[in-house]
């Protein structure tokens, strides 16, 4: 009963804290560039006012360009289940629910409908974006797979916690893979959740954008629905970043110390990350589409590294 | 003993690291930062010899570790430097015409490596074997930055490349080459860079260009 109640608490906090985060990472972004930041808690009120919208639908729009967000966000949800935010050992590690394999098949089957309501219109800029949207994903996914595989083949299990738990349990070695795979996997981070190099988060009508284009079309609560998925996807892959490469403090028993010592731990974690991804932000320029590919070939590059460390440097 | 397993894992991670760095070299784009990745590599085997000299108490892997960091760390990159100064040579160089395959040459180098060097048998221990594997796969890197680019510099810089795997091989199969060894190389190579910068100069003179590939055009007048 008390874990179902932390892995409820844990989905919730999914939920509840992705646009936070999204709002500090804004927030730092623009002390950063010496504009006034917006209050930390805007996304919140972004979302209650698409909410309350009125929600309007293409005349052209098949059930798919429906179907999506609904399903966006259900995947969103899964997500936030497979993945260990503050505590270990819950009894979800061993019902065989998903491993990482599956975490990035649910991403894969949400772009897939996402693509297909951003070409559902018909407008070119749909279409446009779900092209560029294919282009990016293809060459992103594998080298996920890769950061992915390097890591279980370390703890021996592709379930995320068991592999948190092996990682927390042994002691402290540095090993060069993990440096490799923490960078491939804070690059896979950009381009997947459509942040600077890539894509720009900030635009809404330019010609370059990726995602916006995509769900340009949407408005109202489908949109809200759409926007709180990639806040919540943005907030997985920060949590995956934070709890796999600097485990500590994450809650092993269920007493409530450890528990809310875990959960100040990975709040602070998530919070350092937004300031790294400010600061590479700032600091940075987008890339043009065309040089996407190479971004992220570097990307593969260093995946392939670390499992290639892996197998000559830790067997 | 147990400093030492923890020398080995920060060997192996700066191992590593030195291969990542002579992945940069093969597909950057300036000269200017081309010469910098070769300095951050040289840096990070100074640190390598400096731990290695800690672990052994032998003060002659000091001394080389010192000789790196002033040679390979600060002396050559600011020479190369001045000179593409006051040689006025392009700072972009031509981008190799595949870099993606180019990447996966050497990823393809590095497995080559890791199979010539698996049977052999005769090192200290697995650690050290692995670590040469990894120093070997930067001497072909070097080597295959000699090969894909044209560029005079990039050339010098992959020679510079090859003997810092060389030396990273040397410093961990044997625990550090004699010192008379060490101060002989470290002088051939200084002298080389200044051979080097000679060089450039006639090139610059003769093709007005750093590109070598069009060294192969000039012929002489048959009248």
């Amino acid at each position: 009963m008390k874990t179902l109640l932390i892995e409820i608490i844990q989905v919730l906090l999914f939920l509840a804290l992705s646009p936070l985060l999204l709002g500090w990472i804004k927030c730092l972004k623009c002390l950063l560039q010496n504009r006034r930041p917006p209050s930390i808690i805007q996304p919140y009120f972004n979302l209650i006012k698409l909410i309350r919208k009125q929600t309007i639908v293409p005349c052209e729009a098949s059930w798919i360009f429906r179907f999506t967000p609904y399903l966006m966000f259900s995947v969103s949800i899964l997500a936030g289940i497979m993945v260990p935010l503050f505590a270990i050992n819950l009894p979800i590690a061993y019902m065989q629910i998903g491993d990482v394999i599956v975490l990035i098949g649910l991403f894969a089957l949400a772009r897939f409908f996402l693509v297909l309501a951003g070409m559902d219109i018909g407008t070119a800029f749909g279409g446009m974006g779900s092209s560029r949207e294919m282009l990016i994903s293809s060459l992103a996914e594998p080298s996920a797979l890769l950061v992915l595989f390097t890591l279980a083949m370390t703890a021996s299990s592709t379930n995320l916690y068991l592999i948190i738990k092996h990682l927390i349990e042994s002691s402290f070695v540095l090993r060069p893979s993990f440096v490799f795979a923490f960078l491939g996997l804070a690059m896979i981070t950009l381009a997947e959740t459509g942040r600077i190099p890539i894509d720009n988060p900030a635009t809404h009508l330019e010609l370059t954008m990726t995602h916006e284009a995509m769900i340009l079309e949407y408005s109202g609560r489908y949109l809200a629905l759409i926007e709180w998925s990639a806040q919540i996807k943005l907030m997985v892959y920060l949590v995956l970043l934070s709890n796999i490469f600097f485990p500590w403090g994450i809650a092993t028993n269920l007493t409530l110390s450890s528990l809310s010592i875990g959960l100040l731990a990975t709040i602070l974690k998530l919070f350092g990350f937004g300031l790294i991804l400010a600061i590479t932000e700032t600091n940075l320029a987008k890339l043009r589409l065309f040089r996407a590919p190479y971004f992220l070939s570097i990307t593969f590059m260093l995946c392939l590294l670390a499992i290639l460390s892996h197998v000559i440097l830790e067997i | 003993m147990d400093s030492i397993l923890h020398y080995q894992q920060i060997a192996s991670t700066l191992s590593m690291l030195m291969l990542f760095a002579a992945f940069a070299l093969l597909i950057n784009k300036r000269i200017l930062s081309l010469i910098n990745s070769f300095a951050i590599q040289s840096f990070l085997l100074a640190l390598a010899t400096f731990g290695q000299a800690f672990i052994l108490h032998r003060y002659a892997i000091y001394f080389s570790a010192l000789l790196t960091l002033t040679l390979k760390v600060i002396l050559i990159p600011w020479f190369l430097r001045r000179l593409i100064f006051k040689l006025k040579i392009p700072k972009e160089i031509p981008q190799i015409t595949h870099p993606f395959f180019t990447l996966f040459g050497a990823l393809a180098l590095v497995i080559f490596c890791y199979y010539i060097i698996a049977p052999i048998n005769l090192f200290p221990s697995i650690a050290a074997k692995n670590i040469v594997v990894v120093a070997m796969t930067i001497i072909l890197l070097g080597m295959l930055l000699m090969i894909i680019r044209s560029n005079a510099i990039s050339h010098v810089i992959g020679f510079m490349v090859m003997e810092n795997g060389l030396f990273f091989a040397a410093l961990i199969s044997t625990q550090g080459v004699p010192m008379i060894v060490e101060l002989g190389v470290a002088f051939d190579l200084l002298v080389a860079v200044v051979l080097f910068g000679v060089f450039f100069f006639h090139i610059r003179s003769s093709i007005d260009s750093m590109d070598v590939d069009s060294l192969n055009r000039l012929r002489e007048d048959t009248e």
